[in-house]
């Protein structure tokens, strides 16, 4: 057992190796299942000292519903910046905002910065190094600019939050 | 292939290529870094999204199997386009680029190179 938990130290990403190696091949022959099977053994091997412990997802239901969430709030997003892109350029009115973090681990914050940036008309420029402020430039700055705060933290941090259960 | 199916394809390339074409006039038009960056991150998921989703519809249709490999790009899309955003905007700002005038809160520049909270007289809490 021991033997095999040192060869196979991230039995999840190995299998994710796997997985992705046969999606890039389109096949499910012998040749590429045994191809997949050793590069999903032998990256995690080499990749394993580089690992810092993360919180894990503790409830893959609201991944769902979250991803969901997002894709719509994108596709909102392409269609506002649409119109400011084209309209006329004096009207855009940027700037920016500092949003206080209450996620600590690097893997949630670095979600809520990835979905800040692809979501309407922000994005995220940086995390200060105690973790504990969110920099966001905004294209179309809102009059209230409390606003725009809270609709991140209660749209996309506290979700979040009750994914990682932290 | 049926005609509905055409339409379909066809619909989502036209709205594909609208919305890749918005984001390079965006990156032509907008005025500075900070801003431009608003237009590639934003305008081409949506535009490359629906043109995988209508390359996805055609090899299902016109191959007669299933094509999973749009899936892994739009993923790999997912993860790699707001990281470079970040970083550009990340560096733009420690190396001082300059921001458009009526810029709100310029100030906040200045905190976020020396990695500090934003100052208390902000109406940011």
């Amino acid at each position: 057992m021991s033997m095999l938990a040192r060869l196979v130290p991230m039995p999840l990403h190995s299998f994710m190796l796997l997985i992705v190696w046969l999606m890039i091949n389109a096949s499910l022959s012998v040749g590429h299942i045994l191809l997949g099977t050793l590069l999903g053994i032998i990256i995690p091997l080499l990749c394993a000292p580089l690992k810092v412990p993360q919180p894990s997802i503790k409830k893959p239901l609201k991944v769902v519903s979250y991803v969901l969430l997002v894709i719509k709030d994108i596709i909102v997003a392409n269609i506002e910046v649409a119109k400011l892109v084209l309209g006329p350029m004096n009207k855009i009115n940027p700037g920016f905002i500092a949003v206080p973090l209450d996620l600590k681990d690097n893997f949630p914050i670095t979600v809520l910065a990835s979905t800040v940036t692809m979501t309407p008309g922000t994005v995220s420029a940086e995390v200060t190094k105690d973790k504990a402020w969110l920099y966001v430039h905004v294209l179309n700055m809102p009059l209230d600019e409390q606003e725009l705060v809270d609709v991140i933290k209660q749209r996309y941090e506290s979700r979040i939050k009750e994914i990682f259960a932290c | 292939m049926s005609f509905t199916v055409e339409l379909i394809i066809s619909v989502l390339l036209v709205i594909g290529s609208v919305f890749v074409l918005i984001g390079s006039i965006g990156l032509l038009r907008l005025q500075d870094l900070y801003v431009r960056l608003h237009a590639p991150t934003k305008a081409t998921t949506v535009g490359l999204g629906s043109i995988l989703v209508a390359s996805m519809i055609y090899m299902t249709f016109v191959q007669g199997f299933f094509s999973i490999n749009e899936l892994l790009i739009t993923l790999f899309l997912v993860i790699t386009a707001p990281v470079t955003a970040h970083i550009l905007a990340k560096a733009a700002m420690h190396n001082k680029v300059k921001a458009l005038e009526r810029t709100k809160n310029m100030d906040l520049m200045r905190t976020a190179r020396e990695q500090l909270p934003p100052e208390k007289n902000q109406d940011v809490k």
